[in-house]
């Protein structure tokens, strides 16, 4: 009988609440090797991962498409709901009116907002309602095998080279325009970026939209398209550097004083953005759509937090809900007693 | 004015007729916007106080003011409230439609009519009442901005005298309807009253139509369908709501708004028990329904038919994900914007199938506004019972018109939640398969977003699934899914509300119908058995799918006349789909599809020329 030592185990890397990544993970993705999308997603679990964020409370919801297949492959544990297609965003006010304490994702495709699902997009954006909506934006439509979306850019080559002549649809704009109250531009590529938007975003309360260019490898990340790894990659102008501080940590960040700005969000986290250009206040509405038009002319992505505002109220405040989910209220809450059917009876006599 | 107080009789085109008491039809004629509404509720409720059976039906025209109006008013001792054809007393204030309306009467009517129209040359058999309006409500009502709507009290005032209403009742009604508005209540109580006086002081009554107190109201009340059904709805504890505008079902859900405010605000910290919102459109609004279904929240919304269709690709994935929600559909004609603001059963087959792929719905039938109170409560219960989306099928006429009612019963069931698993539960379990068919019954068990335990998290999608809720396209798995989807259908059958069945021991033949159709019905039977002397059966289906009852009605009947207030038949249609194959042959189908109301005496004609085809 030969003794063998083993080696103890290297120790189990878990999170604030003790939960490993794999806790954050879900089914493989079935999307193709180098899509975009599969980025998005890595990005998220590492959010929830890094703020600790039990997976049960959180609702992933989405419409049709690749970018809308993706909630099945993070937050295995959670609950998610992969809609119609456009029609996320009515799922989602259901779902955040009957249960306002969960912490709701949207994930959606150009296609599936900026096309057919453009008006219940505005009118989400309208309603302020507090959940993080991502696009997962590609220029065209990858189910389908690579149509164009209404944010292809005008003049983009599809690989068959059917050249679109419309202009683009800007979603961050439209957001802004209508009352999304944290409004971002990203790229899948840009790891050190696109998390802590995502962590500011889930700190938010209200509209929290971000616009992700993921470039869809099989149909439209070639030469002719400004969706593509190398297009993006040449044109980005981020506004500034971001760097997420969590409610639950309080370190310095390293930043130049009189650079850089700090975003206050509502459960205490914070944003600190390192300024690339002069003078970037995120918010100011005006601004940040100037900043938009301005790129767009010069065929430029701008990147980064385009616009915050923790100021205005969100469609739960306006509905003047009970701090309780609707949906866990006791019939004692839901049905009035006798006196009132008596009452209302009474009065039609 | 001296002319004014000429009455013009025709007696001698009509002999001495008999009093015809509490069995009347009154119709008033006006123009869209000319604020009738009041005057024409006050007349209908003093009626209905003096203990008489009476219904009030409003055709109004899709427009906000200047087009034609008609307000019907029943007055029966019989208990007679479905529309009735005839009309025995017309009040002509509309100068548009004032000679067509006219020469549309029976002989032996009476009208009531603005003087200057000078309408009685049109016809001799008539009894013709003229009334100066102007000049009677000129020295009343100084402000002339107020003079248009005070105008119509004034007919109250004349057809009160011509019936014999009760003042007193008429002033309890007129004050009802003004309620705390009391400076407005004294002015139209004096313009009735000046109405009243004028016809006393100038009409000799040659018309035999009478009301007489008796006692066949007492203890109910006015209500119109919509109003039923959001109360069943605060009743049935629903949290959260979601609707775009559409006539004829608005109200239903700005009534429901009304209810809610001032019942479901929480007392201590003044906040809501639930959020209603107006939606982006119809897609929005069932999407928004369906997300609070998922959630766990008892949820609804409510359309009529263009909206309907828009819900249909949603519809579709609340049946095949399996999600409750609660869908009114209050009808109104079509296709397409059709004759919106009237009344049909047009979108039946349209409910019942309403999506893609193989997908069917339950449908209950509201006839009246106690089951519109009562089918709204247990339409909740039903939708998570089984998990799906339901539809109530109400309609134009029963939504927006005034019903005599029973005080609705408070609910003494508690709210039955469906097979909801919560984080205990699953700890108990060995495994949860959210779409397995643990009870045979093909309802599977649910967990809701937020439950804290590993296993609760499902993704329920609207692409192919195995019992798991995993994406699949395995043959087997689909069918496994849709061959349980319709066995939670035949569960269903067992659950929905029974139809009403009336067997007669002698019966020539059975009637179905549904809805509004019932009141016609039931006084067509009366006139089959009182002029025919035909028995008819009847069988009252109250929801698809129909219950065993039904198939089983058919199957005892010689011939079945089906009742539809559409053109297709569609009752009839879902019938023959439901029949035993050689029952199918007994169905035949009766359809009144003009958008009015349907009316015994058009059932009973066309019921007599199937049964004795000339
Ligand atoms: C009502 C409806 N119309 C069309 C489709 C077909 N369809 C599926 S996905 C899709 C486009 C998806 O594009 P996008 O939202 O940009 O997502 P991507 O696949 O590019 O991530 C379309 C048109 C559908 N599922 N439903
Ligand atoms: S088709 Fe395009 S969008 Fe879809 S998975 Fe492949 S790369 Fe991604």
């Amino acid at each position: 009988m030969s003794v063998t030592t083993i080696p103890s185990p290297a120790p189990r890397k878990v999170n604030r609440i003790g939960l490993d990544a794999a806790a954050y993970r879900g089914s493989k993705t079935t999307l193709c090797a180098g899509c975009g999308h599969n980025a998005i997603t890595e990005r998220l679990i590492e959010a929830f991962y890094e703020l600790g964020i039990e997976p049960y409370r959180v609702a992933k919801l989405s419409g049709i498409g690749c970018s809308s297949k993706t909630p099945a492959y993070f937050l295995g544990s959670a609950s998610g709901f992969n809609a119609v297609h456009g029609r996320m965003p009515s799922i989602a006010t259901g779902a955040v009116l009957a249960n306002r304490t969960l912490i709701t994702v949207g994930v959606s495709g150009d296609g599936d907002t900026a096309s057919i699902g453009i008006g219940q997009f505005v009118h989400l954006m309208r309603r302020n309602l507090p959940v993080i909506y991502i696009i997962e934006d590609n220029g065209c439509y990858g189910l389908t095998k690579g149509q164009f979306s209404a944010t292809a850019d005008l003049g983009s080559k599809l690989k068959t080279g059917v050249i679109n002549d419309l202009p683009p649809i800007d979603t961050c704009a439209l957001a802004i325009e209508l009352g999304a109250t944290y409004v971002a531009r990203s790229f899948s590529g840009d790891k050190k970026q696109l998390l802590p938007l995502i962590e500011g975003a889930v700190a938010h309360n209200g509209t929290a939209m971000l616009d992700v260019i993921s470039p869809c490898v099989t149909f439209n990340d070639h030469d002719g398209s400004t969706k593509s790894y190398s297009y993006v990659k040449d044109h980005e102008a981020p506004l500034e550097d971001v760097s997420f501080v969590p409610f639950f940590e309080d370190i310095t960040v390293d930043y130049e004083p009189g650079t850089a700005k700090e975003v206050a969000l509502y459960d205490g986290s914070r944003l600190v953005l390192r300024k690339l250009p002069e003078g970037y206040d995120p918010t100011d509405k005006v601004q940040a759509l100037r900043v938009l038009n301005e790129a767009q002319e010069k065929g430029e992505v701008v990147t980064g937090l385009l616009y915050a505002n923790s100021q205005r109220p969100t469609f739960i405040d306006l509905l003047n809900l009970v701090d309780e989910p609707l949906c866990q209220l006791p019939e004692s809450r839901v049905r009035p007693p006798r006196s009132v059917l008596d009452e209302v009876m009474e009065e039609l006599r | 004015m001296g002319s004014a107080s000429t009455v013009i009789t025709e007696k001698e085109s009509q002999p001495s007729r008999k009093r015809v008491v509490n069995d009347l039809s009154i119709q008033v004629a006006t123009v869209n916007g000319s604020g009738s509404q009041s005057a024409n509720l006050i007349l209908l409720r003093a009626i209905f106080q003096m203990g008489i059976p009476v219904s009030g039906k409003n055709l109004f025209p899709s427009n906000i003011e200047g087009l034609p109006t008609w307000f019907t008013i029943r007055a029966s001792r019989r208990g007679y409230i479905a529309r009735c054809a005839q009309v025995d007393l017309l009040v002509a204030m509309n100068p548009e439609t004032a000679a067509e309306d006219v020469r549309g009467l029976g002989p032996g009517a009476a009208v009531v009519y603005d003087q200057k129209l000078d309408l009685a040359s049109l016809r001799k058999d008539l009894t013709f009442y003229p009334v100066p309006f102007d000049s009677i409500v000129a020295p009343i009502c100084p402000d002339a901005k107020l003079r248009k709507r005070v105008r119509n009290m004034i007919y109250d005032g004349v057809v009160a005298w011509l019936l014999g209403i009760d003042l007193a009742e008429l002033e309890r009604a007129v004050r009802k309807q003004f309620k705390r508005k009391v400076k407005a209540a004294d002015l139209n109580w004096k313009a009735v009253l000046a109405g009243y006086d004028y016809a006393q002081g100038n009409f000799e009554k040659t018309d035999p139509f009478h009301v007489e107190r008796m006692n066949r109201t007492q203890g109910k009340i006015l209500i119109d369908g919509n109003s039923a059904a959001a109360l069943g709805c605060m009743f049935a504890g629903v949290t959260v709501v979601s609707w775009y505008p559409i006539t004829p079902s608005s109200s239903l859900c700005e009534s429901l708004i009304d209810y809610m405010k001032r019942y479901r605000i929480d007392r201590e910290t003044g906040k809501a028990t639930f959020g209603i919102v107006q939606a982006e459109d119809e897609l929005a609004a069932i999407g928004m329904a369906l997300g609070a279904g998922w959630g766990g929240a008892r949820a609804m919304t409510s359309t009529s038919g263009p909206g309907l269709s828009l819900m249909a690709e949603f519809a579709g994935l609340g049946y095949y994900t399996e999600i409750p929600a609660v869908v009114f559909d209050i009808q109104r004609v079509g296709p397409s914007t059709g004759l919106p603001t009237r009344t049909a059963q047009g979108d039946i087959l349209a409910a019942a199938f309403l999506s893609h792929g193989d997908t069917c719905h339950p449908l209950l039938f509201p006839a009246s506004a106690e089951e519109c109170y009562g089918m709204a409560l247990e339409a909740f219960d039903l939708a998570e019972e089984l998990q799906t989306p339901v539809f109530v099928m109400s309609d134009l006429d029963i939504g927006m018109n005034l019903w005599m009612a029973d005080p609705f019963p408070y609910p003494e069931k508690p709210l039955e939640r469906g097979k909801v698993l919560t984080a205990e539960d699953l700890n108990r379990l060995d495994s949860f398969g959210r779409y397995k068919d643990t009870d045979h019954d093909g309802i599977p068990y649910r967990t809701l977003p937020g439950t804290n335990h590993p296993s609760a998290g499902v993704v329920t999608r609207g692409s192919g699934h195995n019992e798991m809720a995993q994406y699949t396209e395995r043959p087997e798995d689909y069918v496994r899914n849709m061959d349980r989807l319709i066995r939670k259908f035949e569960t269903a059958r067992s659950l929905v509300p029974r139809a009403v069945i009336e067997d007669e021991p002698e019966a020539n033949f059975g009637i179905v119908a549904c809805g509004s159709s019932h009141w016609a019905v039931m006084e067509a039977r009366d006139q089959l058995r009182e002029e025919y002397g035909l028995n008819a059966s009847y069988c009252r289906v109250r929801a698809f799918p129909f219950d065993t009852g039904v198939r089983n009605f058919i199957q005892r009947c010689r011939r079945v006349y089906v009742v539809d207030q559409n053109r297709d038949g569609q009752l009839c249609s879902l019938l023959r789909l439901d029949a035993e194959p050689a029952d199918t042959v007994k169905l035949r189908s009766v359809r009144h599809y003009k958008g009015l109301p349907i009316d015994a005496r058009t059932l009973t004609n066309s019921i007599i020329s199937l049964e004795a085809p000339a």
